[in-house]
């Protein structure tokens, strides 16, 4: 088989599975599967902006705070339909994506990472100051509430719909330009690349990507959106599933998403540790392990297989 | 090269030598702010114990800040786990005063556990991913924030502790000024530990070597400094300055929790960008700076309330980053390509 051929195939039987998946889960584990989810759709933006056009950020949350805090305000407010808040929630970011994408340009590497860290930190304080319209650290309640079956379908969706997107983006002349200012700037402006369009275009996208997440987020927990939930730890769980996932690399995103969603459930019935924080200990254990162990994420693990493959029967080659 | 000359260069020019280094803006700022905190605090006693207040915060800012701009210099590495690793000696502290050691006996025993904490996590953790890739080393450090946080947690447990306070409460009067006493030990600490360490690089073959591993490993390497060590040995006094900066935060916020650094070492990331990552001045200045700043805007700006502190914090980050990304001490980085 071709190499397309074969993305076609794993689309396609992961697509099968996604959708029947529901119709073989209880209710709880329904609310799990939709969280993952969520994280595919965080992770794939952040690996937009970060593995395809090399800016790092650590400030991934505040814009699913931003986009949680919409979905709960527009509800609470004005009973927007929630579908609606969605897309809201992703112009919004959007938006924001692009203004906060301009100051970026100025800065690269380790700077920009402790410049999108003070936007994790920040954003969640807001809604402390500013307690009659965000709600304190009460938090916001939507209107409406949502069933995990309805979460799980909007969710995988959502996720279906931008991780399409995404390819069509990426694979055209989009994707080449991200690609060649990640891999030198210079070279890409020579090239006649435009920088400052393509890298700000770049979060905004991302951010983009991390309102729909955030604002499914919020509907996950119940239709709150408080500024606990979004603390600095979930930007750091969302760099963390990218960078499992690998970088630069669209397919290892699921199993990002997984290891970031389902992890801290499942290391809570780990026996030996089994108390109320044993699961941190597994958890911070297991994402040092997988970066000792592989340092370009599942992506890259996926990568070395192929090419160990494709080595073996090196004389049937041209 | 022919350059222009500006005029701040020609004025800079007919002055004595030693006035010549001084008058630049950086210096010339610093200054101006000292000269504005003097005359406040001849002028208003408000002001003048907010202004201690905020420089025995600042210190701890500092010290913490100076651990980050270590590892940073040596391995260009933001160790994102260096305030868990300061909060977890705190509790070694914590346990050993509790099996009946003095305060002070407690204090130095940490530090030799923090040292050697320090060196066992860069030649467990760090060297294995040092030169894959730069997200690598954040995401185990990010790692490694989790784990610590996870362990201490499950040690210790998530409910508040007391520690015996390290100076007494008592509150020395000067001419209707108040100095708590614990304001000055932190200030007082933190100052020695920081001039302790500056001498320990300056003067010793020891930091002769490290400031070489860190700065040129290659040629390091070549007259015979043993530079993977060298680092390990960086990491284990950064781990101790941590320490410093946790038993200093700990008697300033009364009790102990395993979330005692986190805002500590956002403030530390702020300061240590303020004074330039590259320096480790910059550094102690950048933290003293941030804590007396905050303290001031918080008692005179009203808008500037206690959860706007850390916000405010970050925005003079980002300004920074924005105008002279080098920072106040750093220098600005040619590269050539």
């Amino acid at each position: 088989m071709k190499p397309s051929a074969v993305g076609l195939a794993t689309t396609v039987v992961a697509g099968a599975v996604l959708a029947l998946l529901p119709f073989a889960l209880s209710s709880y584990h329904q609310g799990l599967a939709a969280q993952v989810g969520v994280y595919f759709i965080a992770i794939l933006g952040l690996n937009i902006l970060t593995g395809y056009s090399g800016q790092i950020s650590i400030g991934h949350g505040a814009f699913m705070a931003i986009g949680g805090y919409t979905t709960a305000i527009m509800s609470r407010d004005h009973r927007t339909n929630l579908i609606l808040t969605m897309l809201m929630a992703l112009a919004i970011c959007f938006v924001l994506g692009l203004v906060v994408g301009l100051p970026a340009l100025r800065l690269s590497g380790v700077y920009l990472a402790l410049a999108t860290f003070a936007l994790a930190v920040s954003v969640p304080q807001l809604p402390l100051k500013f307690s009659t319209f965000l709600g304190g650290s009460n938090g916001v309640q939507s209107a409406e509430t949502v069933t995990h079956r309805w979460l799980y379908g909007a969710s995988w969706t959502a996720a279906a719909i931008l991780f399409v997107l995404a390819w069509l983006l990426l694979r055209g002349r989009t994707g080449r330009a991200f690609r060649a200012i990640r891999d030198s700037e210079i070279a890409a402006t020579s090239s006649g690349v435009r920088l400052p369009i393509y890298k700000t275009l770049a979060f905004g996208v991302s951010a983009a990507y991390a309102g729909v997440a955030g604002s499914l987020y919020v509907l996950g927990t119940n239709g709150f959106a408080q500024p606990n939930e979004f603390g600095v730890l979930l930007s750091l769980q969302i760099l963390v599933g990218a960078a499992v996932a690998g970088l630069g690399s669209l397919w290892g995103v699921l199993a990002g998403a997984a290891f970031v969603g389902l992890l801290p459930t499942i290391s809570k019935d780990v026996p030996l540790v089994g108390s109320a924080h044993g699961q941190d200990v597994v958890f911070g254990l297991i994402v040092v392990l997988v970066m000792l162990l592989l340092p370009q994420g599942f992506a890259g693990f996926l990568a070395r297989l192929a090419r160990l493959r494709a080595a073996r029967p090196a004389s049937d080659r041209p | 090269m022919a350059t222009v000359e500006t005029r701040p260069a020609r004025l800079r020019r007919d002055l004595p030598q030693w006035l010549r280094a001084l008058v630049r803006p950086v210096p010339l700022g610093l200054a101006a702010a000292c000269v504005f905190l003097v005359v406040g605090s001849l002028l208003s006693n408000d002001f003048a114990q907010q202004t201690v207040a905020g420089l025995a915060q600042g210190t701890i800012f500092g010290s913490l800040a100076l651990a980050l701009v270590l590892i940073y210099r040596a391995t260009e590495v933001i160790n994102f786990a260096q305030g868990e690793m300061a909060m977890a000696t705190t509790y070694v502290a914590y346990q050993l005063i509790s099996w009946g050691l003095s305060y002070w006996e407690a204090f130095f025993a940490t530090l030799v556990v923090a040292f050697v904490f320090g060196v066992v996590v860069q030649v467990v953790f760090i060297r294995p991913v040092q030169h894959t890739s730069v997200i690598a080393v954040v995401i185990v450090t990010v790692g490694l924030f989790i784990l610590i946080d996870g362990l201490v947690t499950w040690k210790w447990g998530a409910d508040l502790k007391f520690m015996p306070a390290p100076f007494g409460k008592t509150v020395y009067h000067v001419g209707g000024v108040a100095f708590a006493q614990q304001d000055l030990g932190t200030l007082l600490v933190s100052v020695l530990s920081v001039l302790l360490l500056w001498a320990l690089f300056r003067f010793t073959k020891l930091g002769l070597a490290m400031r070489a591993a860190a700065l040129r490993p290659a040629s390091a390497r070549l007259v015979g400094v043993r530079v993977d060590r060298m680092l390990a040995i960086g990491w284990g006094f950064a781990a101790v300055l941590g320490a410093v900066a946790g038993l200093m935060a700990e008697p300033a916020q009364y009790v102990l929790q395993p979330s005692l650094m986190q805002p500590i070492l956002l403030y530390a990331f702020a300061a240590a960008v303020l004074g330039g990552l590259e320096s480790p001045a910059g550094a102690v200045v950048g933290g003293i700076a941030l804590g007396v700043f905050l303290n001031l805007v918080g008692q005179y700006v009203g808008f500037v309330t206690s959860e706007l502190r850390l916000p405010f914090a970050f925005a003079v980050l980002l300004v920074v980053l924005l105008v002279k990304p080098a920072g106040l001490f750093g220098r600005a980085r040619v590269r050539r390509v």
